[in-house]
């Protein structure tokens, strides 16, 4: 029954997003929801590894820094080296896991609003280097960065290259729902997994998780790591779109915006910071009517869900087999 | 050969003035901190706010300098009341995770921030000078007389908030409160109104170091999130929730400003890089800060 309902709820979620919006689109003619769209999609990403850190128990306020570290590497190797995008993207993974395992060993060990303070300051870091390498150009940034190219296995084309597409907008968006639907996945199964039932010991006391025997510097530096890759994966995909990125693409309002995402879905819910980056993400974009109050209604909005639901929206438990399991 | 022993002095005295304002700022941060364990991110937008209130009594309204700085410390008093008792507190209360304070902070700076927005719009404001003239020590040190005389109220208020927290009976009741929460209330503290007393106080703090500087370098709507990552920063440095601390890491950060802007002045905006990057290496060293119990 619980097996059922939950392999139906998949499905249905599939059907929507591949099939459902595609065409809905196509029948109303909106074809800058798929831009919109796509960015939902990547930030979830992005958010989903924020919400892992939350997950073992610290504040992440640094998600900008390592999504602008995953652009520029993308948008470097694309330009400058000649690298194909499709490779980019996990490389720009890989970087920015090793980059938080290096800042991750010393921060790490900074709890609360210690950990919080300096993933903020992190964010302004991570721009003001930007600003200041050669490499990146300065304020200029780099721009008009080409369309991905053709992926091919063994002269198979996999996907075709970007630029010979009529309908770029709808490839990027089979892009980033793709990973996002592997995104999420993968955290449902790390969640479930030994390592995700660690992660809960960690989030609850780290003293008495290690006394215990848990590894606790390996599992959250393994966690830590994990984000920042994701990170790293939804940035390098976000340059692709706009084919420019500049020091200010991710700085420290995009980061409050990821734990943001993350907060509105429901901190103990895996599919919390999917929500919550809808949520936001269309809330603001529909607020965009009300022209300078925009930001008024949206922060009082944010206010009100604070006060009513704290514990974040998939807390209303509006989904049947939450109940039945009690 | 003597230019550079001008400059270093000169340095220095423009890092004690940045400081006492800086430090101004970080005792309200560190206050709240230390009392409720919330991270104000709206810390900076109040700032803000108390500098429009002293912009409109001193500089449109033509009131005398002093009544403007009061103004903006009792709005801001009021202000901050209403966001603990109001905001803070019924989400302290039913959150299952401490974290969600944080949300709604930056929730309470979004909504500053649009509120500043809308009423003040996006122009930089600035108020007539508050005194003429330019003190001048042969020329090793040149200080104008008005900061001169914000660099002394700030100073002051920083004394008459240490003396208050220390010799009267709310400070008193606050610093139980900081020390345990628990055992304050066991002990018979009023710990629902003594934390309202001090998010007011801190959010007053604020207020008046906006009043002070918009005297100085004016005010505009969107300083409010730099003037929170700043009094993060000084916080860090000296640790979260120590009244000395903050008082510390403000001049630190003074200094550290002062001389960086001087030495690295012909590579750009390698200062704040290099401030930050150290931050960060000298709080993974010491991730309590200078003074701050360790953990947090």
């Amino acid at each position: 029954m619980l097996l059922t309902s939950r392999f139906l709820a998949v499905v249905i979620f599939f059907i929507g997003v591949f099939v459902l919006v595609p065409w809905l689109i196509e029948v109303s003619g909106r074809w800058d929801f798929y831009y919109t769209l796509t960015s939902v999609a990547l930030l979830s990403i992005a958010s989903a590894g924020v919400w892992l850190t939350f997950y073992i128990g610290r504040i992440n306020i640094g998600q900008g820094a390592y999504a602008l570290a995953g652009g520029y590497l993308s948008a470097v190797l694309v330009t400058q080296y000649e690298v194909s995008f499709w490779l980019t993207i996990p490389l720009a993974g890989l970087f920015c896991a090793v980059l938080s395992v290096l800042i991750g060993l010393p921060i790490l060990r900074l709890k609360g609003v210690y950990f919080a303070m300096i993933t903020l300051v992190l964010t302004e870091v991570a721009k003001l280097t930007a600003l200041a390498l050669p490499i990146t150009n300065g304020a200029k940034g780099i721009v008009s960065i080409p369309l991905p190219g053709e992926l091919s296995v063994f002269g198979m084309t996999i996907i075709p290259d970007f630029s010979t597409l009529e309908n770029v907008k709808l490839a990027f968006y089979y892009l980033a729902v793709t990973l996002m639907v592997i995104c999420f996945a993968g955290m449902y199964r790390l969640v479930n997994s030994r390592m995700g039932h660690l992660c809960r010991s960690l989030q609850q006391n780290e003293e008495l998780a290690s006394s215990i025997g848990v590894n606790i510097t390996t599992l959250r530096i393994t966690a830590y790591a994990i984000s920042s890759f994701l990170g790293g994966v939804g940035g390098s995909i976000f340059v692709a779109i706009s084919q420019s990125i500049y020091p200010t693409s991710f700085q420290v309002a995009d980061s409050i915006n990821f734990m943001l995402n993350v907060f509105v879905g429901g901190l103990g819910y895996v599919f919390g910071p999917m929500l919550g980056t809808v949520v936001i993400y269309f809330g603001w974009d529909l607020l965009f009517q009300t022209g300078k109050f925009q930001l008024l209604i949206y922060s009082s909005i944010l206010i009100l869900l604070m006060l009513t639901v704290p514990n974040g929206l998939l807390s209303l438990r509006l989904f049947k087999w939450n109940k039945e399991k009690k | 050969m003597s230019s550079e022993n001008i400059v270093m002095e000169q340095v220095l005295v423009n890092g004690l003035y940045l400081g006492m304002q800086y430090a101004l700022i970080a005792l309200g941060l560190t206050l709240i901190f230390a009392l409720m364990n919330v991270l104000n991110f709206a810390h900076g937008q109040l700032y803000v706010v108390g500098g429009f209130i002293t912009y409109i009594i001193y500089g449109k309204l033509g009131l005398p300098f002093f009544v403007a700085i009061v103004a903006s410390g009792v709005t801001l008093g009021l202000v901050g009341a209403v966001i603990e008792k109001f905001l803070f507190r019924p989400v302290i209360r039913k959150s299952v995770r401490e974290e969600s304070t944080m949300l709604l902070a930056a929730a309470i700076a979004f909504f500053l921030d649009a509120i500043i927005l809308l009423l003040f719009g996006e122009k930089q404001r600035g108020v007539p000078k508050i005194l003429d003239g330019v003190m001048n020590l042969d020329f090793v040190v040149i200080m104008p007389y008005d900061r001169i005389l914000i660099a002394a109220l700030a100073g002051s208020a920083i004394v008459a908030f240490i003396l208050f927290m220390q010799y009267s009976k709310p400070g008193r009741a606050m610093r139980a409160l900081a020390q345990d929460r628990i055992a304050a209330q066991l002990m018979g503290v009023n710990v629902d109104r003594y934390s309202m007393i001090g998010f007011a106080l801190g959010a007053m703090l604020a207020g008046v170091a906006g009043g002070l500087l918009v005297s100085i370098v004016g005010v505009n709507s969107g300083i409010g999130g730099p003037v929170s990552i700043k009094a993060f920063m000084m916080v860090m440095i000296g640790g979260a929730g120590v009244i000395s601390g903050a008082i510390a890491g403000g001049f630190i950060l003074g200094m550290l400003e002062s001389i960086g802007l001087t030495v690295l002045v012909a590579y750009g905006d390698l200062t704040y890089l290099v401030i930050f990057v150290s931050l960060m290496i000298f709080l993974s060293i010491r991730p309590q800060g200078l003074m701050g119990k360790p953990w947090g």
